[in-house]
C-alpha cells in the first residue's frame, strides 16, 4: 500500500509541477466550447438543445491532449524499465497512472463543464446531472486512454495515432453521457443512462489496466 | 546464490548478437563485460534483466527468491537515469526508496545513499539543474536506497569524474563483499575487487 501511494503521489506531484497538461486541457475545453455559440449563432433554443453534446465532445477531445504523457515521459527517462521490474505488477502500475491522469485531468474538466454550460444556455435543471455524468464518465476516458498511450508510447508524435485508436472506444461513454443529460429534462429521468455510463467506467477500470500492461510488456522489449 | 546464463542466443532485429554464451557469476563476485561498441553488452544486460527474451537459452538466479523473476531481484541501470527533472534530488531518491524498498521507507537510508554519491548538499535542488554527472550519480543512488542482490550496470561511469567513479567502485565492492552479485559493462578499467572479465569479442570468435 505504501508503494501504491508513493507512485500515485509522485504522479500527482509531477502533474502539478509540470502543470502544462492540466492547463492545456482546460484551456482547450474553454476555447472549443466558447467557439460554438460564435459559429452557430445566438439561437438560445438551438444551443440549449445541443449543449450536452458539445460539452461532452469537447471534454473528450480536451482529455485526449494529455493522454500521451501517461507513459511516454516515464519511458523516455527509463523510469518505466524500473517500474516494470518493481514490486508492483504492471497492471497495478497502469491502473495507478490512469487514476492519476483522471484526478489531474478528468476531475478538473468535470468541474469546468457546468461553468461552460452557461455559455451554451444549458437547462438549469441539467446542471447536477451534467456534473454527475462527467465525474462518473471520465474514468473511462483515462483508463481506455492508458491502453492507447501504452500502444503509442514509442511512436514519435503519436498523439494523432492515439486519438484514432482511442476515440472510437469512447463512443459508449459519449452516447450514455449525453443521453443522461438530455433525459434529465424529460419524464423518464436520467437514471438508466447514468447507470450504464457508470457500468462502462467500471468495466474499463478493470480491463483497461490489463490491456495497457500487456501493451507495455511488448513495447519494453 | 549464483547468476547462471546457459547457452544464450540473442537476436536483435534479425541480427544475431550473442551466440551460445554461457557463464556463471558466484555470490560475492562481479563480472565485467568488455568489448567494442555494438558487440552486445547492452543487449546481454537487458536480457539478464528480462527486458529482452532470448532466442534460446536461459538466465536464472540460483538461491534467489523463487517467487520473483531475475529482473525483479536486480537493479538494472542502463543509459537512462530514471530521474524526474521536476522533482528535487531528495524527492527522486525518496520515491525509489519507498517504491522499491523491501522495508518501510527510511529517510536514513536515502540520506546515506545520497551521501555516498556526494549529493547530500543538493537534496532540495531540482534535478533539472543538475549536471550530467550529478544526474548520473542520482540515478546510481537507486542502487543504495533499496537493496537487491543483483546489480546490472551498463556503462555506469559514463559522464562521471574520477572521484565519482571511485565512489561507484567502492559501492560495488561493498555490495559484493556482503554477498551481492554485479554484472558491469564498461570500457574503462574499474579496479574492482573480486571481479572476473568476460570479453564478448573473444567469446564471439570462440563460438
Amino acid at each position: 500500500m505504501t508503494r501504491v501511494w508513493a507512485l500515485l503521489h509522485r504522479d500527482l506531484r509531477l502533474a502539478v509541477r509540470e502543470g502544462g497538461a492540466i492547463g492545456t486541457a482546460l484551456g482547450f475545453f474553454l476555447v472549443v466550447v466558447s467557439l460554438m455559440p460564435l459559429g452557430l449563432g445566438p439561437d438560445l433554443n438551438l444551443l440549449a438543445r445541443i449543449a450536452a453534446g458539445i460539452l461532452w465532445i469537447a471534454l473528450l477531445l480536451a482529455a485526449l491532449l494529455s493522454l500521451n504523457r501517461i507513459f511516454e515521459a516515464d519511458y523516455e527517462d527509463g523510469t518505466l524499465d524500473v517500474l516494470a521490474t518493481g514490486p508492483l505488477p504492471l497492471e497495478l502500475v497502469s491502473a495507478i497512472k490512469a487514476l492519476a491522469h483522471w484526478i489531474t485531468t478528468g476531475i478538473p474538466l468535470a468541474i469546468l463543464a457546468p461553468v461552460l454550460g452557461i455559455l451554451l444556455n444549458l437547462d438549469l435543471n441539467a446542471y447536477p446531472v451534467l456534473v454527475g455524468t462527467t465525474l462518473v464518465g471520465t474514468p473511462a476516458v483515462s483508463f481506455l486512454g492508458a491502453v492507447g498511450a501504452a500502444l503509442t508510447m514509442k511512436t514519435r508524435r503519436g498523439g494523432l495515432l492515439l486519438a484514432l485508436i482511442v476515440l472510437p472506444l469512447y463512443v459508449p461513454t459519449l452516447i450514455f453521457g449525453i443521453s443522461a443529460v438530455s433525459a434529465s429534462a424529460g419524464p423518464s429521468g436520467a437514471g438508466s443512462s447514468f447507470l450504464i455510463l457508470a457500468a462502462v467506467s467500471l468495466v474499463t477500470m478493470v480491463l483497461g489496466p490489463v490491456a495497457a500492461a500487456a501493451a507495455l510488456r511488448i513495447q519494453i522489449q | 546464490m549464483q547468476l547462471i546464463a546457459e547457452d544464450l542466443v540473442i537476436d536483435r532485429g534479425s541480427r544475431r548478437v550473442i551466440e551460445g554464451l554461457s557463464f556463471a557469476v558466484r555470490q560475492g563476485e562481479a563480472l565485467v563485460l568488455t568489448g567494442a561498441n555494438g558487440i552486445g553488452k547492452t543487449t546481454l544486460l537487458r536480457t539478464l534483466a528480462g527486458f529482452i527474451r532470448p532466442f534460446r537459452g536461459s538466465v536464472r538466479l540460483d538461491g534467489g527468491d523463487p517467487e520473483l523473476s531475475v529482473g525483479e531481484q536486480a537493479h538494472a541501470i542502463g543509459h537512462t537515469n530514471a530521474v524526474k527533472t521536476s522533482l528535487t534530488v531528495l524527492e527522486n531518491a525518496s520515491f525509489w526508496n519507498a517504491y522499491l524498498g523491501p522495508d518501510a521507507p527510511s529517510r536514513a537510508r536515502v540520506d546515506a545513499a545520497l551521501r555516498h554519491f556526494g549529493l547530500e548538499e543538493l537534496g532540495e535542488f531540482p534535478a533539472a539543474y543538475l549536471s550530467a554527472g550529478q544526474k548520473r550519480r542520482l540515478g546510481l543512488s537507486r542502487l543504495l536506497v533499496a537493496g537487491r542482490p543483483l546489480w546490472l550496470l551498463d556503462e555506469p561511469t559514463a559522464s562521471l569524474d574520477a572521484a565519482s567513479s571511485e565512489r561507484l567502485v567502492a559501492a560495488v565492492d561493498a555490495h559484493t563483499a556482503t554477498g551481492g552479485i554485479a554484472v558491469i559493462a564498461t570500457h574503462l578499467p574499474l579496479g574492482l575487487e573480486r571481479a572476473q572479465t568476460l570479453d564478448l569479442a573473444a567469446q564471439r570468435i570462440a563460438a
